[in-house]
């Protein structure tokens, strides 16, 4: 039971050291990067990498089929891939937690309304409407970021209304009530607190998916627009070039795998950690 | 009560049994009981002494992580000990049977009343499922079940906390067990019906020779029930004796300190505060040695943190303690 | 009677009926988990109100703290309107503890944040909280040390102590308890009745005891009502209610008391096997389909409380 347990733990460290290394990979791109991203090499195009014959030191991950080196590419599109990620939890988050806390804590009408909202969310298709308004309002980074955010919500909105429903009901809140507290106050210091680790789980798994939806819009060329170098956009620009060369698709695709991974080996961790002071 | 013939044999002899869990909490270290054919032993002791777990150990039913030693475990002769899981799951349900606290855990929510009931007939003694299904009935009759034929389809979530319970004890005699292990069968239900099914238990009893293991932390339903007790505290039986003996002669300090603390409508006073042990049971890991109870007890000495003797007070009561006796007379005086 | 102190607590025909079921395709049922219940307690009483559960004895806590509007009836405070009041002052004057001393504190925080929580609300500021906070923690028997702790980090007979300074620490007049040792070990179970009683004594409050347990609130109260499906059904000082019940639930629940002593066997409650349903309540008397004495006219005719013999007993046959 004990190495079940430092398996876990292990997992865990695992996962962190991934986000912990593509964040670093993402916040300090201009100091990490050997060439510049986007400058075109045309007498260099699709060199291999540097374990490969005909790669040299020169492009550890070899080049596209721009001659753009490729592993500073990478290192780039982590940033996107991170900035999507986060940026779509704050906004879906902020989005899914209000409604759900409110409609969990106060019952009734307002519960009425947020389980519509829910309801309604739901049978939205998620990739078609991205892909509309992506097409409608045309593609930026802005765009993708509130559109799946906007649409990434319904989780949050779920998990939160169940669980601040479940500690509604706990002795301790009534405690709060007779204690003379204030509405606010319970919801913000005892409902909150008490629901976060749930909260922490759904989080990564709307990070790993956000990213991985803006890796399908980028790769249907709805996405980040080139010459920004996302991941999806990567394996996109890849996909003609795969079968004689199928580096260029392999090196985005498993760094796009080992992210996600990542995120969700975290997140498990996190749950197990900050559900364990739950129970005595 | 008393006054009956020596028991042979006992239906369940337990010795020296130990579970240690995977933290290296020693759960029960080296307890023995005998539970005698048509009787109630009671093991008594509050959260956390271990009697719950003796039970399942001996039922093989531990959770992953506890192991269980015993220098001997034997049903009606069987020796229990070598057993297989796959022997022990033929024994269990059948000549040993078990009901818990709450019995909408044990209940299966997706099953009618009826199909669990036959099923467990079924899987021990074969036969149709018509002819089980006629047992199912005349049991829930004998449990004090009006309308058996309803309850049969009825799924357990149908039922009341205490007709569930009731249901629970017609399941465990499916098999004509001649032994029941009862873990706090009656602590989630309402007082009156409190009374009702260990009244129940009691006429089963003395109706099929039934010998009951009763687990327990209440004294009331001790005193009630029992006819031999062991006291539990921190995984060592402290005190056994047969219940008028216990309750008329408490010795271990522990029983004596337990007593104490229970109002008894006519007997407490008001204006007197109830006796009451201080402190918390401590945790107990290997290398712990002396008495467990000896930080709470008031007549602790330093003796106390060696070996601790099982004294006789009368032939079948004893205790484990240095104290001789005849101590609660002597401090009273 | 002007001049005369007003009852601590006092409820006229109070009730309470919760919906249940409001989905769109089920009919909506209606609970009646209080149904009318009528009873005033002096200032520094100790009241217990008893019965099985479903009974409502822990709705009617909740009213009296507060937690929940009563649908119909009065809820005086202190000779005042529960209703009137605000939060804060509401606070001064009445606190609960209840029963499960795992669920009743917030797993999250500090035992100081969660014992200074009244105060907090009460807006006193840290020091002052933190003067309090260790005094009180000191008073119910527990070290200062413990401030720093997490309840995870208590046992159940700690948490316990926790609550009641909790509930303490803004010196209420009345205190609500609801079933307040039901989760604890016999032997914890008497060092908090002793630390409850103690308390009472020398703070002078008033005590609303809420237990199943008849030989706990035999020990703790002055005077005892019991509830059957949403009603009292009979009212009476400790010892006459001990002595000689009226009502024949009353003695039902008498003879269910299993005290330590040993050789007398399980009683006979003769209830029967039906179990009341607070959703559906019998017409008539409501204790008919489980009287051992019930007659004919109990199935049609329902009782109203009278004055048996000093006592308030609700049955046709007293």
């Amino acid at each position: 039971m004990r190495r079940f347990a430092s398996l876990r733990m292990a997992s865990a460290g695992l996962g962190a050291l991934i986000v912990l290394v593509v964040l670093i990979a993402a916040i300090f791109a201009p100091l990490l990067v050997p060439h510049d991203p986007f400058a075109q090499d045309l007498n260099a195009r699709m060199v291999p990498p540097v374990w490969m014959t005909g790669g040299g030191p020169d492009h550890l991950l070899g080049t596209d089929q721009l001659g753009r080196d490729y592993l500073s590419r990478l290192i780039y599109g982590a940033r996107i891939s991170m900035l999507i990620g986060v940026a779509t939890v704050i906004t879906s988050g902020l989005i899914g937690i209000t409604l759900g806390v409110l409609g969990g804590f106060f019952g009734g009408r307002v519960d009425d309304v947020v389980m519509f909202l829910i309801t309604a969310r739901l049978s939205i298709p998620l990739i078609l409407v991205a892909l509309a308004v992506v097409g409608l309002v045309g593609s930026s980074l802005t765009v993708v970021v509130m559109t799946l955010g906007l649409l990434l919500w319904d989780r949050f909105a779920v998990v939160a209304r169940t669980t601040t429903m479940q500690v509604r009901t706990l002795d301790y809140i009534a405690a709060a009530w007779a204690a003379g507290c204030s509405r606010s106050y319970i919801l913000l210091r005892e409902v909150i607190p008490n629901i976060v680790h749930h909260l922490v789980v759904v989080a990564t798994l709307e990070m790993a998916l956000a990213i991985l939806l803006e890796a399908a819009l980028s790769f249907l060329g709805l996405g980040v627009p080139p010459p920004l170098p996302s991941w999806g956009l990567m394996i996109s620009e890849a996909k003609d070039y795969m079968y004689f060369s199928p580096w260029v698709i392999m090196v985005p695709g498993v760094a796009l795998f080992v992210l996600v991974l990542g995120i969700n080996l975290l997140g498990d961790g996190l749950r197990d950690m900050l559900g364990a002071t739950r129970d005595a | 009560m008393s006054g009956q013939a020596p028991h042979p044999a006992p239906i369940l002899a337990v010795e020296g049994l130990r579970v240690r869990f995977g933290g290296g909490t020693q759960a029960v270290r080296g307890i023995s009981l005998a539970v005698n054919r048509g009787e109630t032993h009671c093991l008594v002791g509050e959260s956390g002494c271990g009697k719950s777990v003796s039970a399942l150990a001996v039922m093989n039913l531990l959770a992953r992580g506890a192991t269980r030693s015993a220098d001997r475990l034997a049903f009606d002769g069987t020796d229990l000990l070598p057993l297989s899981e796959r022997q022990m799951a033929r024994l269990r349900g059948d000549k040993m049977a078990m009901i818990f606290q709450e019995p909408m855990t044990s209940l299966n929510p997706a099953y009618t009343v009826g199909s669990q009931m036959a099923e467990v007939r079924q899987r021990h003694r074969g036969g149709t499922r018509a002819a089980a299904l006629d047992r199912a009935a005349e049991l829930l009759a004998k449990v004090g079940i009006t309308a058996p034929g309803l309850r049969l389809a009825q799924y357990p979530h149908q039922l009341s906390g205490g007709l569930r319970q009731r249901v629970m004890i017609a399941m465990a005699l499916m098999c004509d067990p001649q032994l029941l292990i009862a873990d706090e069968p009656t602590t989630a239900l309402d007082v009156t019906v409190q009374a009702q099914i260990l009244r129940l238990l009691l006429d089963l009893q003395r109706e099929l020779g039934l010998a009951i293991l009763l687990i327990t932390h209440d004294l009331g339903i001790v005193a009630r029930m029992a006819h031999r007790v062991s006291v539990m505290y921190a995984g060592r039986v402290v005190e056994h004796a047969t219940a008028a003996e216990l309750f008329a002669a408490p010795t271990h300090p522990y029983t004596h300190g337990l007593l104490d603390c229970v109002p008894v409508p006519g007997r407490t006073r008001r204006d007197v505060p109830l006796g009451s042990i201080p402190g918390t049971v401590p945790r107990i890991t290997a290398g712990f040695t002396g008495c467990a109870f000896r930080e709470r007890c008031a007549h602790a000495m330093p003796v106390c943190a060696g070996e601790v003797p099982l004294r006789e007070r009368v032939p079948g009561h004893a205790y484990e303690c240095f104290l001789p006796a005849d101590w609660p007379q002597r401090s009273a005086a | 009677m002007s001049g005369a102190p007003p009852p601590a607590i006092e409820i006229r025909d109070v009730a309470k009926i919760f919906r249940q079921g409001t989905g769109a395709f089920s009919a909506a049922r209606f609970v009646r988990a209080v149904d009318g219940v009528s009873f005033a307690v002096p200032a520094g009483g100790c009241f217990g109100v008893v019965g099985e559960s479903g009974c409502g004895k822990s709705t009617l806590a909740r009213l009296i703290l507060g937690l929940h509007p009563p649908s119909s009836g009065d809820i005086l405070v202190d000779g005042r309107r529960l209703a009137d009041m605000d939060r804060r002052e509401r606070a001064r004057l009445i606190q609960p503890v209840f029963q499960d001393p795992f669920s009743s504190l917030n797993p999250r925080r500090a035992i100081r944040d969660i014992v200074g929580l009244p105060l907090a609300a009460q807006g006193i500021g840290r020091a002052e909280r933190e003067r309090r906070v260790v005094e009180m923690l000191e008073r119910v028997g527990l070290t200062a040390e413990m401030a720093g702790r997490l309840p995870a980090q208590l046992s159940g007979g700690q948490r316990q102590r926790v609550a009641i300074a909790r509930a303490l620490i803004l010196r209420p007049r009345i205190v609500v308890c609801d079933e307040p040792t039901s989760a604890l070990d016999v032997s914890v179970q008497a060092q908090i009745l002793n630390l409850l009683a103690e308390l009472r004594r020398e703070l002078g409050l008033t005590l609303l005891f809420i237990s199943h347990n008849l030989a706990v609130v035999e020990h703790i109260c002055d005077e005892v009502a019991v509830m059957y499906l949403g009603r009292v059904v009979e009212r009476a000082a400790t010892e006459k209610l001990f002595h000689a019940a009226a009502h024949p639930y009353t003695r039902a629940l008498l003879a269910s008391v299993l005290t330590p002593e040993p050789g007398l066997g399980i009683p006979d409650v003769g209830l029967g096997d039906t179990y009341p349903d607070p959703a559906n309540v019998p017409p008539g008397c409501r204790f008919h389909p489980r009287c051992p004495i019930a007659v004919e006219r109990c199935r049609s005719e329902t009782p109203l409380p009278r004055m048996v013999d000093g006592r308030q007993v609700e049955c046709l046959l007293a």
